[in-house]
C-alpha cells in the first residue's frame, strides 16, 4: 500500500472542500471543548471541596465525651463531663502515630474592647490547634507553653473579631474583656471563611485551655480533644487505640466518650463533586458523539457525491484499501484537527469562565488526552462504515454514477 | 507482430435476478501493437462490456485475455487495478476529471497510484510533458470549470498517458463535444497513434470511427465484422475544411 501517497491524496482531498472540511472538524471542535470545558469545572469544583475539607484540619479524630444520665434524663453526646486534660496528655504520649493533640473547650460569651462589644466563641485550646486546623496567623503571635502553665489572659483572635472590635485599629497588643477579665491580643489569625455547616470560622477568640478552665467555664472537664494523625491511614488504627486507652483509664467504667473522625465527611463530599464531574462530562461526551456522528454524515454523503471521483481513482489504479484509507485519513485528519483546536477552545473557555465566573477550574491533563484520544477514535469509528462502503464500490457503476 | 490485446472465446453473463444477460457471446479478438480500432455498435450490442473487459475493469465469465502477455482473465480485483494503472490509459465521455483540482494534479493521479513511490518533482514534470503532448502545458493550473469540453478531454488524454500504457482507451470520447472539438481531440488520438501508440475506441459515430485505421462492429454479443478503414480521414485535412466551411458561411452572411 502506497502510504506516503494516500496521505497526499487525502490532504489534498480536504483542501479541495475547505468549507465542509471545517464544518465537519467544527462538531469534534466544539465536542472536545466542552469535554475539556465541563471537566476542567468540576474538577475546579472537586479541589475546592477538597481545599474546604483540609481547611477543616488534616487527619483529625475528635473524642467527645460521652452521655450523662442525670435523674432519669439522658443528657445526649457531649453532656457527660468525662474528658480531662491528662486524657488527651495521655493520649499524645501513648499512641503512636498521634502529632498533636489539643483539649478543646468551647463556651460563648460577650467579649468588650474600646467600647464596642461582641458575642462569639471563646474557644480554649492547646498549642498545637492552629497546625491542626492549618491556620495561619496574620499577624502576631500564638500563645506559648509559658502562658498554658501561668493561666495566661491572652488570646488570639479570628477576622471577624478583630473586625467587630477594632474597625479601625490594629487589635495586636490591645485588650479584649471576656466576662470583663481583661485578655492580651497576641495575634489575628488569617480568615478561613465559613465551614460546611455556615458557621463563620473567623468568628472566634481562641485562648489556653487552661485559662479558660480556670477563668472563663471554671470546670475541670473538656468539651472535646482533637488529635491530629500522622497520615490518613493511620486513622482507624489510632481511633481503636484511643478508645482502648481512654477505656483503660477509666478502669473498667462505661465507655462515657465517643471517637470520631472526618474521613466519612470528606468522603462523602468528594463523592458528591464526583458525581458531578462524571455527569458534567458525561454531558460533554454526548455533544463529543453528536459531533462524531456529524462526521459520519458528512462522510458517508461525501462517499455519495464523490462516488464518480472514487469510480475515476479505481480506473486509474487505486486499490480498495487504498480509497478506504484515503476516507479513513480524510476522518481522522479531520477529528484530530477538530480534537487540537478543540483543546484550545476548551481551555479557553474554562479560563474565561474562572475569569468571569470566578469558577475555579482545574485543566487536567486527563481530560485533555482523553478528549483527544476519543476524537481520534470518533474519526477512525464513524469514518469507518463510509470509507469501506467507499473501498467496495464497483468502478464501471461508480463511473456511471450520476 | 506481437498482439497487445489477445482475446479467445470471451463471453460475459450477467446474472440479475432471475433473467441472465448474455452479454458478449463468444469474441475472439486480437489488436496489435501501433493499432487504432473503433469498436462500433448501437446501445445494448455488448460494446461497452467488451471495452470493459479490455479495459480490466470487470473480468469475463469465459475465455482467456492476454494484455501485453499477461493473462488477465483471472486477477484479483487489486491486481485488476495494477494492471490498470500500469498498462492502460482511459479516456471517458463525461471526461472525468477530478473537479476542483487543477489540470496538473488531475495528470498526476495516476502516478499517485504507481508501484512505486515517485516525488513530488518527478511527478509534476512527467504530469506537465503529458499536458504539453495535448498541447495545454499552460493550463496547467486551471480547474477543469475553467477549461472548455475539448479541453478538458486533451487533459483527461493526458491522465491516461502519465503512467505511459501499451493501450488507450476511449469510452465515447467525442459524445459530449461538439464537431470542431470531436477533430481536434481525434487529431490527439490521431498523432499519438502515428507515433505508435495503439487505440481502442468506443462509438456509434460513424464519421469519428472513420478516423481510426480498423473498425470492428459489435451486434448482439459478437463480431459481426471487422476491416480495416479504407477512406480514413485526416484530422489535419477535415479541420481545414471546417474552418473554410466556417469562413464560408461568414462570408455567406456578409454578403
Amino acid at each position: 500500500m502506497r502510504i506516503a501517497s494516500t496521505l497526499t491524496i487525502s490532504f489534498r482531498a480536504l483542501r479541495r472542500n475547505i468549507l465542509r472540511s471545517s464544518l465537519t472538524a467544527l462538531g469534534i471542535i466544539i465536542g472536545v471543548g466542552a469535554v475539556i470545558a465541563m471537566v476542567s469545572i468540576g474538577n475546579g469544583a472537586k479541589a475546592q471541596v477538597e481545599a474546604q475539607i483540609a481547611s477543616l484540619g488534616q487527619n483529625i479524630i475528635t473524642v467527645f465525651p460521652g452521655t450523662a444520665t442525670t435523674g432519669g434524663l439522658r443528657g445526649g453526646w457531649g453532656s457527660a463531663s468525662s474528658l480531662t486534660p491528662e486524657d488527651a496528655m495521655a493520649i499524645l504520649n501513648e499512641i503512636p502515630g498521634v502529632v498533636a493533640v489539643s483539649p478543646e473547650l468551647r463556651d460563648r460569651a460577650q467579649v468588650q474592647a474600646s467600647g464596642l462589644n461582641w458575642n462569639t466563641q471563646i474557644l480554649g485550646e492547646g498549642l498545637d490547634y492552629l497546625s491542626i486546623r492549618t491556620w495561619p496567623l496574620r499577624d502576631g503571635n500564638m500563645f506559648g507553653e509559658h502562658d498554658l502553665r501561668s493561666f495566661a489572659k491572652v488570646a488570639v483572635i479570628g477576622k471577624t473579631v478583630a473586625d467587630q472590635l477594632f474597625p479601625n485599629d490594629d487589635p495586636v497588643g490591645k485588650d479584649i474583656r471576656i466576662r470583663n477579665i481583661p485578655f492580651r491580643v497576641l495575634g489575628v489569625l488569617e480568615p478561613k471563611g465559613f465551614n460546611f455547616f455556615g458557621q463563620d470560622q473567623d468568628d472566634a477568640v481562641i485562648i489556653p485551655y487552661t485559662s479558660h478552665l480556670r477563668r472563663v467555664t471554671r470546670r475541670t472537664n473538656l468539651n472535646s480533644i482533637l488529635i491530629q494523625a500522622v497520615s490518613p491511614e493511620m486513622m482507624p488504627a489510632i481511633q481503636e487505640q484511643v478508645t482502648d486507652l481512654l477505656q483503660q483509664r477509666r478502669q473498667g467504667r462505661e465507655p462515657d466518650f465517643t471517637v470520631r473522625n472526618q474521613i466519612e465527611l470528606a468522603e462523602a463530599a468528594t463523592a458528591t463533586t464526583k458525581t458531578m464531574t462524571m455527569l458534567l462530562g458525561a454531558i460533554a461526551g454526548v455533544s463529543l458523539i453528536v459531533g462524531g456522528i456529524g462526521i459520519m454524515n458528512i462522510m458517508l454523503v461525501s462517499v455519495t457525491e464523490r462516488t464518480r471521483e472514487i469510480g475515476i481513482r479505481l480506473a486509474v489504479g487505486a486499490h480498495g484499501r487504498e480509497i478506504m484509507l484515503q476516507f479513513l485519513t480524510e476522518a481522522i485528519v479531520l477529528s484530530a484537527l477538530g480534537g487540537t483546536l478543540g483543546i484550545l477552545l476548551g481551555i479557553g473557555s474554562a479560563q474565561l469562565m474562572a475569569h468571569f465566573n470566578g469558577w475555579a477550574t482545574l485543566i487536567s491533563t486527563d481530560a485533555i488526552i482523553i478528549a483527544f484520544a476519543f476524537s481520534a477514535a470518533v474519526g477512525v469509528f464513524f469514518g469507518f462504515y463510509p470509507a469501506r462502503k467507499a473501498a467496495q464500490l464497483d468502478p464501471i457503476d461508480a463511473l456511471r454514477y450520476e | 507482430m506481437s498482439a497487445v490485446v489477445q482475446l479467445q472465446d470471451i463471453h460475459k453473463t450477467y446474472d440479475s435476478g432471475e433473467v441472465k444477460v448474455h452479454a458478449v457471446r463468444g469474441i475472439s479478438l486480437e489488436i496489435h501493437r501501433g493499432e487504432f480500432i473503433a469498436i462500433m455498435g448501437a446501445s445494448g450490442s455488448g460494446k461497452s462490456t467488451l471495452m470493459n473487459l479490455i479495459g480490466c475493469l470487470d473480468r469475463p465469465t469465459r475465455g482467456s485475455y492476454l494484455l501485453d502477455g499477461i493473462d488477465v482473465s483471472a486477477l484479483a480485483r487489486d491486481e485488476l487495478a495494477d494492471i490498470r494503472n500500469q498498462k492502460l490509459g482511459f479516456v471517458f465521455q463525461g471526461f472525468n476529471l477530478l473537479s476542483r483540482t487543477t489540470a496538473l494534479e488531475n495528470v498526476e493521479l495516476p502516478m499517485l497510484y504507481g508501484p512505486r513511490r515517485v516525488s513530488g518533482r518527478e511527478m509534476r514534470e512527467r504530469a506537465l510533458s503529458c499536458l504539453e503532448i495535448v498541447g495545454l502545458a499552460n493550463r496547467a493550473d486551471h480547474f477543469p470549470s475553467q477549461l472548455s469540453g475539448g479541453q478538458q478531454q486533451r487533459v483527461a488524454i493526458a491522465r491516461a498517458l502519465a503512467n505511459r500504457p501499451s493501450v488507450l482507451l476511449a469510452d465515447e470520447p467525442t459524445g459530449n463535444l461538439d464537431s470542431k472539438t470531436s477533430v481536434e481531440v481525434m487529431g490527439v488520438f490521431q498523432r499519438l497513434n502515428d507515433e505508435g501508440m495503439t487505440i481502442i475506441m468506443v462509438t456509434h459515430e460513424l464519421d469519428i470511427a472513420r478516423y481510426c485505421r480498423r473498425n470492428l462492429i459489435v451486434r448482439d454479443g459478437r463480431v459481426v465484422r471487422d476491416e480495416p478503414v479504407a477512406d480514413r480521414l485526416v484530422s489535419a485535412v477535415e479541420m481545414q475544411k471546417l474552418i473554410a466551411a466556417e469562413a464560408s458561411a461568414k462570408l455567406t452572411e456578409a454578403i
